[in-house]
């Protein structure tokens, strides 16, 4: 068993803290909740302080956040219906840019690692795909293939392929088509039986970890056409398996669930205020491998962890939100 | 008004009588634990959203359908809509939720579910009831908020 150590409690944000996110380089970390605020947070000697915070440019709760790959730009997604856009240009972080469209809460937006790609998505039931150029945000489609609220979007950590999960209990998988460039679905995950709150791409970008409402985490796997293990792929599309399913260890909803590029570590965050740190065993087989939870932290939060991310650049540093208002950084020991 | 109601003569209940408090509980040096006959008295006067009458008095909530596990925090409302196909069971179940979410202390997790077999989208309404995050967007909405509240007002 390993150990997860608490570092720092931040506290700041007034009400429910929904979402964190680390800078790209690591040093700095974002959060998000329904103040309507954003923090970013930095190292000042070993003590984490407020270096920023970000205010006005959202007129309801913001769900989530995310740092472009370059670290220059936070995306910013609310309730009111917009995803906002904040660049530092003039020193200092500064919403240049709203992207409107979606007719209610905007829930998730992810960048893809070219940073050329913003993805959306809302309780309207769409995802949209913004092709940036030069600051100017063009949407380049609206994806309707989801039957209910869109919880997460997620690009692949290499290509441009985007991932989304729904309260309609699958996830899905989108491509643009060279064709024609419209984005379509080219795979639909289904065996979670509620709503898939988050997924999370492996390092390698063929694996994808999900969590639910259904208090299991799934692992799915990437079956290439003319794979050599005889999955048969119709229209030679990918097929995703679930190759694997862990229940028993969640009690309530998991909000969140981050696979750690460097460590290879999963982590969750559930509505039993718990968080839990699961490692792949070494020797199994990879077609069905066997997760085992090396740590669990009770009251890691005194209320529901919505949303846990491992730092990118310092393996074993990981980042967590509450219902409590608190943000904290914890540090796994193996 | 009358005429939109989708239930016109709902059946009425006889109202339980007042809690009697024991001298412990008067006893502030006594750490008592949250029971059902205490959840019952937070929200049993929660108005129905279109009769003049209290979720008590229409049998929506009642004692014996509620299960409180104080030490794990857990606590679990059943309700019953007054007919199987009523549109407001939703509306209900979220003054229901408010109600508990400002009157209990932060550390318990509240469940409010229909009582099973009691309404033909019963689990849609559960699922939608159990999303926090579409509850606390139905919060922000100042419309829903307001009709809610209305709810939740203590008569005169």
């Amino acid at each position: 068993m390993g150990t997860l150590e608490l570092k720092q409690s931040l506290t700041g944000h007034r009400g429910r803290v929904w979402s964190v996110c680390w800078h790209p380089k690591g040093a700095n970390l974002a959060s998000c909740g329904e103040d309507k605020t954003i923090i970013i947070w930095g190292l000042e000697g070993f003590k984490w302080v407020t270096k920023m915070i970000l205010t006005e440019g959202h007129s309801r709760t913001i769900r989530e956040l995310a740092w472009s790959p370059c670290g220059n730009y936070i995306a910013s997604a609310s309730f009111d219906a917009t995803t906002a856009v904040w660049d530092k240009k003039s020193g200092q972080f500064e919403c240049n840019t709203t992207l409107e469209g979606h007719e209610n809460e905007v829930k998730s937006v992810s960048w893809s690692i070219s940073g050329q790609l913003l993805a959306t998505c809302s309780r309207d039931k769409s995802v949209w795909v913004w092709e940036v150029n030069d600051d100017e945000y063009e949407c380049a489609a609206v994806i309707n293939a989801h039957t209910q609220d869109v919880k997460k979007v997620r690009w692949h950590p290499h290509d441009e392929i985007l991932a989304s999960a729904s309260y309609d209990n699958t996830v899905k998988i989108f491509k643009e088509d060279a064709a024609d460039s419209d984005w379509s679905c080219i795979a639909t995950l289904s065996s979670h039986t509620s709503t898939v709150w988050s997924l999370s791409w492996d390092k390698i970008g063929n694996r994808i970890a999900t969590c639910s409402d259904d208090k299991t985490v799934k692992i799915w796997r990437e079956y290439k056409p003319e794979n050599d293990v005889g999955v048969v792929t119709p229209n030679n599309e990918s097929v995703w398996k679930c190759i694997c399913t862990l229940s028993g260890y969640h009690t309530r909803t998991i909000y969140d669930i981050d696979w750690c590029k460097t460590t290879g570590l999963l982590v969750t965050a559930c509505g039993d205020d718990i968080i839990r740190i699961f490692k792949e065993d070494s020797d199994c087989d990879p077609h069905q491998p066997n997760f085992t939870m090396v740590c669990s932290i009770d009251n890691a939060h005194a209320q529901d962890v919505n949303c846990v991310q491992w730092n990118p650049a310092i393996p074993g540093q990981l980042a967590s939100a509450s219902d409590d208002g608190s943000v904290k950084i914890w540090f796994y020991n193996e | 008004m009358s005429e939109n109601l989708e239930n016109i003569n709902p059946k009425l209940y006889k109202k339980l009588d007042d809690r009697e408090i024991t001298l412990e509980e008067q006893n502030d040096d006594i750490a008592d634990e949250f029971d059902a006959r205490e959840i019952f008295d937070i929200i049993r006067n929660i108005n129905d959203p279109e009769h003049p009458l209290t979720l008590e008095e229409l049998n929506v909530v009642e004692q014996n359908l509620i299960e409180v596990d104080d030490k794990r925090n857990r606590v679990d409302v059943k309700f019953t809509p007054t007919i199987p196909h009523c549109s407001m069971a939703t509306l209900i179940g979220l003054s229901i939720r408010v109600q508990l979410l400002r009157a209990l202390p932060a550390r318990f997790k509240v469940s409010v579910e229909i009582s099973p077999g009691t309404h033909v989208s019963e689990a849609a309404v559960n699922k939608q009831l159990a999303d926090k995050e579409r509850v606390a967007a139905a919060l922000e909405n100042s419309m829903l908020l307001g009709v809610i509240n209305q709810c939740l007002a203590p008569k005169n």
